[in-house]
């Protein structure tokens, strides 16, 4: 008797696979792919120009043609736009197929100048690799070519040559698509198409420097890199940009020991490919003829130049000094700018010396308190039904992160509630924008919250807020019991917490952050105008330049008796220290670094630090030893190891290999909940304008100015209000008016903003031209202050 | 003043509401434009991107995609001569000529006046009227050097003012759309019900 086996069930047929063959291979495919993207995971490569994986296809090029069985023979067909079929047989070389490739080529090459020894791309350009790998190999196109005048520049930093142009439609489609700045766009028809801007309508797009990187050709070139290189000259690392606290990836690419190029490099969680033009470009800063070169000390009211070991025992002498007094006598600001390891060294440091006042966020920041609530990732908030924002301008301050929100409004239907006091570069894709005077935030919320509308929308599904500092000018505590509000109306929330400096979530994991309940920058910097600081350490910070409160910090600075900066250049803060240490830029050290959403990953080092500058985290070492405290660093590796065994958040990242490519997350601390603040805000005079301060891409920040194809876009300093307050005041756009608030008048121009409500006055922060500064007074709330006309 | 003016600002509004997307009337608002300053100007650009919500390069760009679109002034009457096979084998390139001389510039010019341009043509779906033109879009056919001087002189005069209104207005009768028949504000994606043609009842 023989025993059969129960008949199992069939596996149910995964409705979104479907089955396919390339090539006689067989493929599996998700429902609703392009043939395109599923051969790409074969060995199997199709030729193409326009298709690109993070756009929407439009099948320009042609390039990408192969064959589909069907019943009446094998067809032609656009693999980047039909998608798979179960069943379907695609063939991608036959001879049929060859042919047709060869045609589109030649065909493509018909107008193209072939200029490939004095074009840019040459050497990376899909045209030229893919004549050669699937092009006729000589042309019987024997006519004169079409001819553009030869390269013309559609931005500060972008340059177009039209003749090179193949009119894919990729730069186009990203700056309408992907950036939402359609101001590239195909013009005229035919033979005379072509990629313009309009008539003195710059290409002036945060982002403009992608249509570079993704251009098939050698159309677009960016300045920064016109003829500094050849790809084959180039050398190049994978990293992540620090920039701000994205943490887009990139490559990182040097010649002759000199950076010459950043790329975007695709990785799921975070970019996407994309950089903004500020990150991409500001590599420019570290080959900077002003960066240091050697430690400088003060002799006299000069800084002269000095050897490392004479300025280390300098350095030992003034903190020890201080020290003999009283441990709260030095105090450290900033870290936030280096590397997880850099902030561990000086964190560690810091507790041999038992320095508690210590802060990486200079008093534009979030109470790490925020970090400890149930946070997401960048992914959970654009996966999230409803994404309410109470954060600066996302687009200004964190750029690529903007991307993913107006991706995720556009394209996957989240729905955004933006509570804001002006209108940012995300208003025009919001669901609904709630405006609100700067100090009335947690009432506008509850209010808004309540309403049937929103509680329906909530009720929808996942809500994730995100959370930072929209106004310069307005005390933190209004920003908390906003989130208080909407974490009470909706307690399943999670947090996103955007902080815009680039590795200020690992400074203050690894420790740069107020410890045993001492003060915060602030109170260091009163503490410090009171007198009672006697050594300061700049740890590449410049809050004379980057502090809202210019007054405090310049009474902080007169009565610090020693000013210790650790930096790459000489900036307003260092200027009169008394020591400054040259340290290594980005693109010159390793390490691992900590985005918004607590991701850690690896930046790498590609070229030699200038001079004797050396990292952070090196001379925290050194001084270490100096001081007699010996923090026992022997290495980078050996420094990671004890911040990955020591700090729990950094223990995910203990096999370095996991801080490549995607990176991996922090390790997240049991939610808590946030605690009620309270406070009352004063009632504005009906005369007077409540201020908001914030950040533009670009303002003078260091990298900014040293940057010289970014330094020219900086705008001046101005003033914004509503057009009918213009009206008010009594004067034109463009007028210079006096703004006042507490004796303190500057005079600055004045200008229209549609975006802004009565009653309420913005002024972009660190711009060029008048100093704003003198305005803000951090111990109040919010600013009120003046306009008048002058006579 | 060329962007659009009060009472075309109005019309526009009325236009922009008979499409489910503001940018949908694109190409009538250009029209209308072009009718009030006989040409595209950069601002009219500018204003219709303000008007249905868009970068004025990407009206530019719709502009330049269509031949009826001036970017430039032109005359107040575009004379179109045709060009191509039956009109040049009918004596379209004397033709040419003969007007070159008559109004003292080349093809593609206009007078110092302002009164006329004058441009080749490809083929005005006339063959069998060779050798054809067209002012300001509308015909003249079997024409003959002598007629074209009648017909440039009786416009200048003013003579032929009822049948050719000067260039950039496309019909004197203004078509208007009762408000109760416009399609409705409502995007493509949006609509659920299949439409009236599909629809055996409804088409009764
Ligand atoms: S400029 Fe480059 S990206 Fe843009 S359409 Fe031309 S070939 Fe494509
Ligand atoms: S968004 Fe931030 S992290 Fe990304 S490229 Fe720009 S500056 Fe760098
Ligand atoms: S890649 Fe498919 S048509 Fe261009
Ligand atoms: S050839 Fe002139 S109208 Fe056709």
């Amino acid at each position: 008797m023989t025993i059969v086996d129960p008949i199992k069930e069939a596996a149910p047929v995964d409705p979104n696979v479907v089955n396919i063959t390339i090539n006689d291979k067989p493929v599996v495919a998700r429902k609703g792919e392009l043939i395109i993207a599923a051969a790409d995971r074969t060995e199997d490569f199709i030729p193409r120009f326009c298709y690109h994986p993070r756009m929407s296809p439009v099948g320009m090029c042609r390039q990408c043609l192969v064959e589909v069985e069907t019943p009446r023979g094998p067809m032609m067909v656009v693999s980047c736009m039909t998608p798979v079929a179960e069943g379907q047989v695609v063939r991608t070389a036959t001879d049929g197929v060859k042919k047709a490739q060869e045609g589109v080529l030649e065909l493509l090459l018909a107008n193209h100048p072939l200029d490939c020894p004095v074009c840019d791309k040459g050497g990376e350009c899909p045209l030229q690799d893919q004549a050669f790998s699937h092009g006729p190999g000589e042309s019987r196109f024997v006519e004169e070519k079409r001819h553009y005048e030869k390269p013309i520049a559609i931005s500060d930093i972008v340059y177009l040559d039209r003749e090179r142009c193949i009119l894919c439609d990729r730069c186009t489609r990203f700056a309408d698509e992907v950036a939402g700045d359609a101001l590239i766009t195909f013009t005229s028809r035919g033979n005379d198409t072509q990629v313009l801007t309009f008539p003195d309508e710059p290409f002036s797009s945060y982002f403009s420097g992608n249509t570079v990187q993704i251009c098939p050709v050698g159309a677009l070139t960016a300045k920064p890199y016109r003829f500094k290189a050849r790809p084959w000259d180039l050398e190049q690392t994978e990293s992540t940009c620090t920039s701000c606290s994205v943490g887009c990836r990139t490559v990182v690419q040097s010649s002759r020991d000199e950076l010459v190029r950043y790329q975007g490099v695709d990785i799921d969680p975070v970019n996407w490919g994309w950089l903004c033009d500020r990150g991409r470009y500001n590599f420019e800063s570290v080959n900077s003829p002003d960066r240091l070169t050697s430690p400088l000390m003060k002799n006299g009211s000069e800084l002269v130049a000095t050897s490392w070991s004479v300025a280390l025992e300098n350095a030992a002498r003034m903190i020890r000094l201080a020290l003999a007094q009283s441990t709260n006598n030095v105090a450290i600001l900033g870290g936030a700018r280096g590397t997880n390891e850099d902030a561990f060294a000086w964190a560690m440091l810091a507790d041999k010396l038992g320095i508690n006042q210590r802060d990486a966020q200079l008093g534009d920041g979030l109470s790490p308190e925020v970090f400890n609530l149930a946070q997401a990732t960048i992914d959970e908030t654009c996966a999230a039904k409803t994404i309410i924002l109470l954060a600066p301008d996302v687009k200004e301050e964190l750029p690529v992160l903007y991307l993913r929100l107006r991706d995720a409004a556009q394209k996957r239907k989240s729905r955004i509630i933006e509570f804001s006091s002006r209108n940012s570069g995300l208003t025009p894709y919001v669901w609904r924008t709630v405006g609100f005077e700067p100090g009335n935030q947690a009432q506008i919320v509850r209010e808004a919250l309540a309403t049937p509308e929103m509680k329906e929308q909530i009720a929808r599904g996942e809500v994730v807020v995100v959370v930072g500092r929209s106004n310069l000018a307005e005390s933190e505590v209004f920003t908390l019991q906003a989130l208080g509000e909407v974490l009470s109306a909706v307690p399943s929330a999670k947090v996103l917490p955007v902080l815009r400096r680039g590795n200020v979530r690992g400074a203050v994991a690894a420790g740069l952050t107020p410890k045993d309940n001492s003060g915060d920058a602030i109170d260091i910097l009163n503490a410090a105008a009171a007198g009672k600081i006697e050594c300061l350490i700049l740890l590449g910070v410049d809050p004379m330049a980057d502090v809202a409160d210019s007054g405090l910090v310049q009474r902080a600075f007169t009565q610090v008796k020693n000013v210790i900066s650790i930096d790459t250049m000489i900036n307003s803060s260092n200027r009169n220290a008394d020591l400054v240490l040259p340290a290594a830029a980005y693109g010159e050290k390793a390490g691992t670094t900590t985005n918004l959403e607590g991701r850690i990953s690896n930046v790498a080092q590609k070229i030699t630090p200038r001079g004797t500058s050396r990292p952070d985290w090196m001379i925290a070492t050194e001084l270490s030893i100096a001081l007699g405290v010996d923090i026992g660093v022997s290495s980078l590796e050996d420094l990671n190891e004890k911040l990955v065994n020591s700090v729990v958040a950094f223990a995910p990242s203990s096999d370095a290999k996991s801080t490549h490519g995607d990176g991996v997350l922090m390790a997240r601390e049991t939610p808590v909940t946030i605690s009620g603040v309270a406070s009352k805000v004063t009632d504005r005079n009906a005369y007077n304008y409540r201020l908001v301060v914030s950040r533009t891409m670009y303002d003078s920040a260091q990298s900014t100015i040293a940057s010289p194809s970014l330094a020219g876009i900086i705008t001046e300093a101005a003033i914004f209000v509503n057009p009918l307050d213009l009206a008010r005041i009594g004067v034109t756009e463009g007028a210079n008016v006096r703004v006042g608030a507490d004796g303190t008048n500057i005079v600055i121009a004045i200008k229209a903003d549609n975006g802004i409500n009565r009653g309420t006055a913005w002024l972009p922060f660190n711009h060029t031209g008048v100093d704003i500064r003198p305005l803000l007074n951090i111990a109040s709330d919010v600013v009120d202050v003046r306009i008048e006309p002058i006579k | 003043m060329s962007r659009l003016n009060d009472a075309n600002i109005k019309l526009a509004r009325e236009i922009i509401a008979r499409y489910p997307r503001p940018k949908s009337a694109l190409i009538p608002l250009l029209h209308l434009s072009q009718e009030q300053n006989g040409y595209i100007t950069r601002e009219a650009m500018q204003h219709l991107g303000e008007l249905v919500g868009v970068t004025s390069a990407e009206v530019y760009g719709t502009a330049s995609f269509y031949e009826m679109f001036k970017f430039e002034p032109v005359g107040k009457y575009l004379i179109n001569i045709c060009g191509t096979m039956s009109c040049a084998l009918m004596g379209a390139h004397e033709l040419m000529h003969h007007a070159e001389k008559k109004l003292g510039i080349k093809a593609g010019g206009t007078t110092t006046d302002g009164v006329f341009t004058l441009a080749h043509a490809e083929c005005q779906a006339a063959c069998t009227e060779a050798p054809t033109l067209q002012v300001n879009y509308r015909y003249r056919l079997r024409v003959t050097p002598d007629d074209l001087d009648r017909l440039i002189d009786n416009l200048r005069d003013g003579k032929l003012n009822e049948e050719f209104p000067p260039h950039g207005v496309l019909s004197k009768v203004r078509q208007s759309i009762d408000a109760s028949r416009a399609v409705g504000a409502k995007a493509p994606e949006d609509v659920n019900e299949s439409p009236v043609w599909l629809d055996g009842k409804a088409a009764l």
